[in-house]
C-alpha cells in the first residue's frame, strides 16, 4: 500500500525549509515529489533597483555561508563587462577568501550530517573546528559569514603578507585537527554503516541529471569551476578531489578531501601572493552579457548578468549548485530506505536559501 | 580499529579548557577591524547627504536645515560603503554592536 508522507519545510534535520512529498511503500521510498520556493526574496528583481555597485552586498545575502563567492562571482561579472583589470594582489586576496569560506563550508556540513545520522559530539565538534576558521575571516574581514570585503574592481581590505604567512601556519596546525574529525566520518563503523553505499549515484546519471560539484565529483567527474582559472587560480597547482564510490560515504570523503586542499591553496597563496595594489578606480558603466562561473563549496554558480550602460542592471540569473543538485537527489532517493532520507537531503549540501534567492 | 574513533578528541576536550566563553560573565573582546556599528563625529559632519545617497538600506537620513543626522540601528547592514563614501571622513565603523532599540524605525539622532 502507498502512503504519502510529507518531508518538511520544518523538520530536525533541515537547516532551511525545502518540502518533500515522500510516497512510501512499506518503509521504501518509491516516489518524491518536491516543492520549492518558501524563502523567495526576488533578489534578482532587486537588481533593476539597486545601483550596480551597491548590489555587490545583496548578492553576497543570497546566500549566508558561501556569500563571499557570491559577492565575487557578480563582481567577476561585471569586471568582465566592463573590461576592468583587476590587480593581481586583489585575485590572490580574494581566493584566500574563497577556500576559507569553502573550509567552513565544508565543516559546517561535517556537522550537519554527523547531526542526521545522530552523531552528536561529532556534530559539536566539527563546529568548533569551524569557529577557529570564522575567527580567521572575522579578523581579515570584519564579518563572521557576510565578508563585505569585495568589490567592484578589486577587494576592500588587505591582508598583510605577514598575517598571510600565519593564517597558513595556522591553518595548518588546525588539519591535524581536521584529520582527526575526518578518521572518525571516514574509518568509524557507525559513520560507515550509516554512510556506505546509501544513495549511490552513478556517474553517468551524474551527468545526465546535471549535478555539480562534490556531487559529481564523488561520481568520479572531475569537473570543478576553479579550472577555469578565474581569479588566482591559474596560479595555483591544484587538482580535483574525486571519489568513485558516489555513494554518501563517497560524497563526505571528497569534501574532507576539498578541506585539505583549500588549507594547500591558501598555503600557495601566502608565498604567491604578489605586492601593489588592491583595488583600482572604476569608471563607467556595464554593457552588455557575461556568464560568470565559478566554484562554490556545494558547485558551480552561474550568473547571467546582461547590462544595458545605465547604473541598474537589466537582468541577473543565478543558478546556485542547489538547484542543479535537486534532481539528483530526487533520483537517489528513490528507493531508499524511509530512514536514510534525512541523510540523503544533507548529503547534496542543500543551500535553499541559494535555491530560492 | 574502526571503533571509538572519536575518544582522542573526547579525551583532549575533558582534559582542555572549554572551547566555549562563560558569557556574558566573560566578555567577548572584538578583534580590531570587526564591523560592528557606525560611528559619527557629529561636530566635523559636513551634511553633505553623500552617506544618505550611498546607503544600500537606507537606513540614513541627512537634515541639512535642521543639521540632524540620523541612523536607523535595525536597518544598518554594517557595511561600511558609507564611512568609504564620507568626503569629511567623520563617519567611523567600530567594533561591538549598537545597543537594542525598543521599536522598529527607531532612529538614533544626532545633533550638530
Amino acid at each position: 500500500m502507498r502512503t504519502i508522507i510529507p518531508f518538511g519545510p520544518q523538520h530536525p534535520v533541515l537547516p532551511e525549509p525545502i518540502h518533500l512529498d515522500l510516497v512510501v511503500e512499506d518503509e521504501t521510498v518509491v516516489d518524491v515529489i518536491p516543492s520549492i520556493g518558501f524563502i523567495h526574496r526576488g533578489l534578482e528583481k532587486l537588481v533593476e533597483k539597486k545601483d550596480f555597485q551597491e548590489f555587490v552586498y545583496v548578492a553576497e545575502r543570497i546566500c549566508g555561508i558561501c556569500s563571499f563567492i557570491h559577492g565575487m562571482t557578480y563582481c567577476h561579472g561585471v569586471e568582465q563587462l566592463m573590461k576592468i583589470e583587476v590587480p593581481p594582489r586583489a585575485h590572490y586576496l580574494r581566493t584566500v577568501w574563497s577556500e576559507l569560506s569553502r573550509i567552513h563550508s565544508h565543516l559546517l556540513w561535517l556537522g550537519l550530517i554527523a547531526d542526521a545520522f545522530g552523531f552528536e559530539s561529532l556534530f559539536m565538534h566539527s563546529w568548533r573546528l569551524r569557529e577557529k576558521v570564522l575567527d580567521i575571516i572575522e579578523a581579515t574581514t570584519g564579518g563572521r559569514v557576510i565578508f563585505g570585503s569585495c568589490k567592484i574592481g578589486g577587494v576592500r581590505r588587505d591582508i598583510e603578507n605577514g598575517t598571510l604567512r600565519e593564517i597558513a601556519a595556522k591553518l595548518r596546525d588546525y588539519a591535524v585537527e581536521y584529520k582527526d574529525l575526518g578518521n572518525v566520518f571516514l574509518n568509524d563503523l557507525t559513520v560507515k554503516r550509516r554512510l556506505c553505499g546509501v544513495g549511490v549515484l552513478s556517474g553517468p546519471d551524474a551527468l545526465g541529471l546535471g549535478s555539480v560539484g562534490p556531487m559529481l565529483r564523488a561520481s568520479g567527474v572531475a569537473q570543478d569551476m576553479r579550472l577555469l582559472k578565474y581569479a588566482a587560480y591559474g596560479g595555483i597547482d591544484f587538482a580535483p578531489v574525486t571519489a568513485e564510490e558516489g555513494d554518501s560515504y563517497a560524497r563526505c570523503a571528497v569534501r574532507i578531501g576539498e578541506i585539505f586542499q583549500s588549507v594547500e591553496i591558501i598555503r600557495q597563496c601566502s608565498e604567491k601572493i604578489p605586492g601593489g595594489a588592491i583595488e583600482i578606480k572604476v569608471t563607467g558603466l556595464p554593457e552588455g552579457e557575461f556568464y560568470a562561473r565559478t566554484e562554490q563549496p556545494r558547485g558551480e554558480v552561474i550568473y547571467y548578468i546582461k547590462a544595458n550602460g545605465t547604473k541598474n542592471l537589466e537582468r541577473l540569473r543565478v543558478r546556485t549548485p542547489t538547484f542543479a543538485n535537486i534532481p539528483p537527489m530526487l533520483k537517489i532517493m528513490t528507493g531508499c530506505q524511509l530512514a536514510d532520507v534525512p541523510v540523503l537531503v544533507l548529503t547534496i549540501d542543500p543551500c535553499i536559501s541559494c535555491t530560492e534567492r | 580499529m574502526p571503533f571509538f574513533t572519536i575518544s582522542k578528541t573526547i579525551l583532549r576536550s575533558l582534559f582542555g579548557r572549554p572551547a566555549t566563553l562563560m558569557y556574558p560573565a566573560v566578555p567577548r573582546e572584538y578583534v580590531e577591524g570587526s564591523r560592528g556599528h557606525i560611528e559619527i563625529a557629529v561636530e566635523s559632519c559636513s551634511f553633505c547627504s553623500l552617506c544618505q545617497r550611498k546607503c544600500p538600506t537606507e537606513a540614513l537620513s541627512v537634515d541639512r536645515e535642521t543639521k540632524i543626522w540620523k541612523i536607523d540601528r535595525l536597518r544598518c547592514i554594517a557595511c561600511n560603503f558609507c564611512a568609504e563614501a564620507c568626503p569629511k571622513k567623520c563617519l567611523s565603523m567600530a567594533t561591538g554592536y549598537s545597543p537594542a532599540v525598543t521599536s522598529p524605525g527607531e532612529t538614533e539622532e544626532h545633533h550638530a
